[in-house]
């Protein structure tokens, strides 16, 4: 058993208790467990699955109480009271529509591609879960600590794209296929201004590890780089497809996108990994930004971190009552022609920034709170003029049609032509 | 500057969330310890003491307090408050109903109950299921025998259960509508209280007579 996963204290309490006289524990202090030595693969083994339980269910209980909020706060955005019959403020709502949803009648659809249709909630929903297990909740409350935190978060959520693209293909039906077109243009566009916004990060931290880059918020790094977390922000937005970006299930024009043919507890998997996915993302964000589980002292930090999130996911919510959903083509601009620009801008900013601090590579240790508030300055007079002028860039018109003829705007058949065609 | 309105919106959208909800949650709404104890109007510890259950229920915010809107005293509620003391069985307002809705069957060989005598009534139907509350019965009604009713929860499964018949009029509630009748807007009455007008002389425009001018009138005048 290497030290590093002992490091994390949740794996460590259940997996010491379970087998406490082995090597790695008598270190941390405990004595002996049940398990007999020798048994160290067992003990191993029941801690997996004890933490994998425990975090799978602290999702699916987020998730129902996320989407309780959800409804609670957006009808207050619209003067109304929200689902309040069920339980205490209607909390139990969610709990009544889950039942509902799995005792619906699933049908798969006669033309589907029954496997690929059965596989896609799966993908869907297992790269979503995993995430939680690298986010830290609270001081050492975390299942494995990465050194490649980040990254493996990056990466673990573009599979996403590939169960939209998988549930809209096998459902052969043209709406849904839309809507995956849709979900992959948007997730190869939105990785890239993703992926680079967290550089600045990077290159200020020195580290992917979670714990490392919270550990080095000194000053959260909202206010150290507005601008990384502008561009993750509404990157993330995207990726969880969460208005003003939500066009893959598009009620007006797509009806549920690529939903439209799930039913039963098909669907209820496909939906509860798009609000875990949000649950995530703002945890992702509350982590690297409004810097984790850190605050201070008579609050546990437990408390700090949820309250983070709550605030990230409230202003999720505050977004998707307010503003109205964009085109695809604007999406797409926004990504290529907004956002990858800022992100730029951010990353020459940070990298000669961090190169004229450059004294931290001699011993590794991290910017002080001072240097970091010096980079926040910096960066916030970068800020303002640097969103001005993409703002400018992305209203201006890209080219002007300087064709003098008039253009028939409707090609539209005139009689004559009609009747022509009509003699071949 | 560009994005200006994304804020502004934003700037909208929370003023309305801070706003208070106007809605009433018809029929019932859902307190907490507080609530409830307001509505019986004792102490949140008095009402955890007298009913421990309702106190738990409370606790947990899954209370119920009966609400509705405040009505206005003229409504022309549909249950039709009747005064048989008053009612001569002149059948006016039958023959002032536009629907033709109400049905009076009377007989003659009434006794002596008010002043001189009436008809005495057999039936007295009336198909509110048609009916389209415009009141005329009630103001054609010479005796204020007849008076809207405050009511309007009327929901049944079959149409004939909407006929009200002439025990329903004697039985009901006497909670007469103020539509029409100046009388009960003069004495500040308020049937959507639960305040019942059981004495027909009161439901009357007129002053009672005396015995003395009873006397006078119909027996000493007929001589």
């Amino acid at each position: 058993m290497s030290e590093t996963i002992l490091d994390s204290s949740l794996f460590r309490n259940v997996y010491c208790y379970v087998a406490g006289g082995s090597e790695g524990c008598v270190s941390h202090g405990y004595s002996e467990g049940f398990l007999p030595a020798g048994y160290e693969w067992l003990a191993f083994a029941i801690t997996a699955a004890v933490l994998a339980i425990l975090f799978i269910q602290g999702a699916l209980g987020g998730v129902l109480a996320l989407i309780w909020g959800e409804r609670r706060i957006l009808a207050r955005f619209q003067n109304r009271v929200g689902p309040n019959r069920w339980g205490p403020f209607g909390s139990l709502t969610s709990v009544a529509d889950a039942i509902k949803t799995m005792f619906k009648e699933d049908i798969v659809p006669d033309q589907a591609d029954r496997f690929l249709f059965n596989l896609a909630p799966v993908i869907m929903v297992v790269p979503v879960l995993m995430v939680f297990a690298v986010i830290p909740i609270g001081v050492g409350t975390l299942v494995a600590d990465l050194n490649i935190g980040l990254l493996f978060v990056i990466a673990i959520t573009s599979a996403s794209g590939l169960a939209i693209a998988m549930a809209a293909w096998s459902s052969a039906n043209r709406i849904a296929i839309f809507s995956g077109l849709r979900a992959v243009a948007l997730l190869v566009s939105y990785e890239i201004p993703m992926a680079l916004s967290l550089l600045g990060v990077l290159m200020i931290t020195g580290t992917l590890s979670m714990t490392g880059t919270i550990e080095a918020q000194d000053v959260p790094f909202i206010i150290v780089q507005p601008l990384g977390f502008l561009v993750f922000f509404l990157a993330a937005l995207a990726e969880m497809s969460r208005t003003p970006f939500d066009l893959t299930e598009a009620e007006s024009e797509l009806a549920a996108g690529h939903l439209n043919d799930y039913s039963s507890m098909k669907f209820g998997v496909l939906f509860l990994a798009e609000w875990a996915a949000t649950v995530a993302g703002a945890m992702i964000i509350a982590t690297v930004f409004l810097s984790g589980w850190r605050g201070f002292s008579p609050i546990p930090s437990h408390i700090w971190f949820v309250g983070k999130v709550v605030a990230v996911i409230f202003l999720i919510i505050w977004i998707r009552a307010t503003w109205p959903r964009l085109r695809i083509d604007q999406v797409l601009s926004l990504a290529w022609k907004g956002l990858f620009e800022l992100t730029m801008i951010n990353l020459i900013v940070t990298a000669i920034l961090t190169a004229a601090m450059a004294d931290r590579e001699a011993d590794g240790s991290l910017f002080s709170a001072g240097e970091l508030w010096i980079m926040a300055a910096v960066n916030w007079a970068v800020f303002f003029p640097s969103v001005y002028l993409i703002g400018k860039l992305l209203a201006s018109k890209p080219y002007e049609d300087d064709s003098s003829e008039p253009q028939e705007l409707y090609p539209v058949a005139t009689e004559e032509k009609a009747f022509e065609g009509a003699a071949d | 500057m560009q994005g200006q309105g994304l804020l502004k919106g934003l700037g909208v959208t929370m003023k309305n969330f801070v706003r208070p909800v106007h809605t009433v949650q018809y029929p019932d709404r859902k307190v907490g310890l507080l609530g409830a104890a307001k509505r019986a109007g004792v102490s949140p510890f008095r009402f955890f003491a007298d009913n421990p259950r309702e106190g738990l229920k409370a606790l947990l915010f899954i209370a119920t307090v009966p609400e509705r809107v405040q009505q206005a005293p003229r409504f022309r509620g549909n249950e039709f408050t009747w005064y048989e003391d008053r009612c001569t069985g002149c059948a006016s307002c039958a023959k002032y109903c536009p629907l033709g809705i109400i049905k009076i069957v009377t007989h003659p060989g009434g006794i002596d109950v008010q002043e001189g005598e009436s008809y005495a009534i057999d039936v007295f139907d009336i198909d509110i299921g048609r009916c389209m509350f415009c009141g005329l019965c009630v103001e054609a009604c010479p005796y204020d025998a007849l008076h809207m009713g405050s009511q309007f929860e009327r929901g049944n499964y079959v149409r004939n259960d909407l006929v009200i018949d002439i025990e329903q009029l004697r039985s009901n509630l006497k909670r007469p509508s103020s539509w029409f009748r100046p009388q009960f807007e003069e004495r500040k009455f308020d049937p959507f209280k639960g305040e019942t007008v059981d004495d027909h002389y009161k439901a009357g425009r007129h002053e009672q007579p005396s015995p003395d001018e009873l006397k006078e009138r119909w027996v000493d005048g007929r001589k």
